[in-house]
């Protein structure tokens, strides 16, 4: 029972009396009335109690399920598997644009060297190409930057998935399963993409597994 | 006066590549004489050191230091503050201009750039070449 609630049940209560017994009460009545209003006070007081514990029981049930559904997010996958996998695809695209963009640029060099010996509307042409080409290569730098960006906000995302993992360490290990909820299996196993340059095979290795 | 192409042009960058690219687009203006840094620290060294130069091509975001703390130190140095100073980058948020603009940049390119933009503002710094 909400507070006016016992409020407006004591007035209800004390009016009653003054009623039966008028302003004056003899003293052996008072101590009935105390018992009474004591008795009305406690049932209003139980009452809100169990307000509170539904209300408290609500909430124990809904950090439960957040805390399943945290699970079945796999953050410990997510932090040991996912995101050094996705950083480290990031810096190999960094790292295998920025070499083929050096064997380009090598490339109009030359042509560049070449065009420097020649003369006539040939030798400017060519020299027009390599200055396209060079501005061309400026990419390189803007997606390398990009991706920094993109590192270091996957970056964020890892402390951020630490710090909730360590909140509820304990209790969201012994919901999650163990086997891992997106293993693949089949010849999906077999779809991996590139692989980054420690862990690729040359072709020499590869002509080795035909024998 | 006409701008002496054999002078000195430093160029900052902590992309190898773009580095390249600067210097390429430098020879094919006719500016052979290009020293390269990897931060803002570094080109300070170098422009501290014996050479004197004509031009500070240097981009924003690099760490150590970053160019717009090289700028300010270069401005902040009595024997490099009249040194031209063009910042090329991929800031290009008006805070930014407005904050080199402050600090003293005598010109500005975002990324990515052509070698036509490139001429025309070293022209606008130097003068015509």
């Amino acid at each position: 029972m909400p507070g006016d609630a016992i409020d407006q049940s004591l007035a209800v209560r004390l009016d009653t009396f003054r009623r039966e017994h008028g302003d004056l009460v003899r003293f052996d009545r008072v101590s009935e009335m105390v018992v009474e209003v004591v008795a009305c006070v406690r049932k209003g007081v139980v009452d809100q109690n169990l307000v509170l514990i539904r209300e408290l029981e609500t909430l124990a049930s809904y950090i439960r399920n957040i805390k399943h559904e945290i699970a079945s997010v796999r953050p410990d996958e997510i932090q040991q598997r996912y995101l050094p996998t996705a950083t480290d695809e990031l810096d190999a695209i960094v790292e295998s644009t920025e070499t083929a963009t050096n064997a380009i640029l090598a490339a109009a060099e030359v042509i560049s060297d070449i065009a420097a010996t020649m003369e006539g509307t040939g030798a400017d042409r060519m020299m027009d190409v390599t200055t396209s080409i060079y501005e061309a290569c400026s990419f390189q730098d803007i997606t390398g930057q990009r991706i920094g960006k993109v590192v270091k906000a996957l970056k964020v995302i890892e402390a951020r998935i630490d710090r909730l993992t360590q909140t509820f360490s304990s209790e969201i290990e012994e919901m999650m399963n163990p086997a891992g909820a997106e293993a693949q299996a089949g010849d999906a196993s077999l779809l991996n993409g590139p692989q980054l340059p420690e862990f690729a095979k040359n072709q020499d290795e590869i002509d080795a597994l035909f024998g | 006066m006409a701008v002496d192409k054999n002078m000195n042009i430093l160029i900052v960058d902590d992309y190898k590549t773009m580095l390249r690219i600067l210097r390429n687009l430098l020879k094919q203006l006719g500016f052979d004489h290009v020293e390269e840094a990897a931060d803002g620290s570094a080109a300070l060294q170098v422009l501290r050191g014996s050479g004197h130069f004509g031009l500070v091509i240097s981009d924003w975001n690099m760490e150590p230091m970053t160019g717009l703390q090289l700028l300010r130190e270069v401005r902040a140095d009595a024997k490099l503050k009249s040194t031209p100073f063009i910042m090329v980058t991929a800031e290009s948020k008006s805070e930014n201009v407005i904050a080199a603009k402050e600090a003293g940049v005598s010109n500005y390119i975002v990324k990515p750039f052509n070698a036509a933009t490139l001429k025309s503002k070293m022209v606008s710094v130097l003068g015509d070449f």
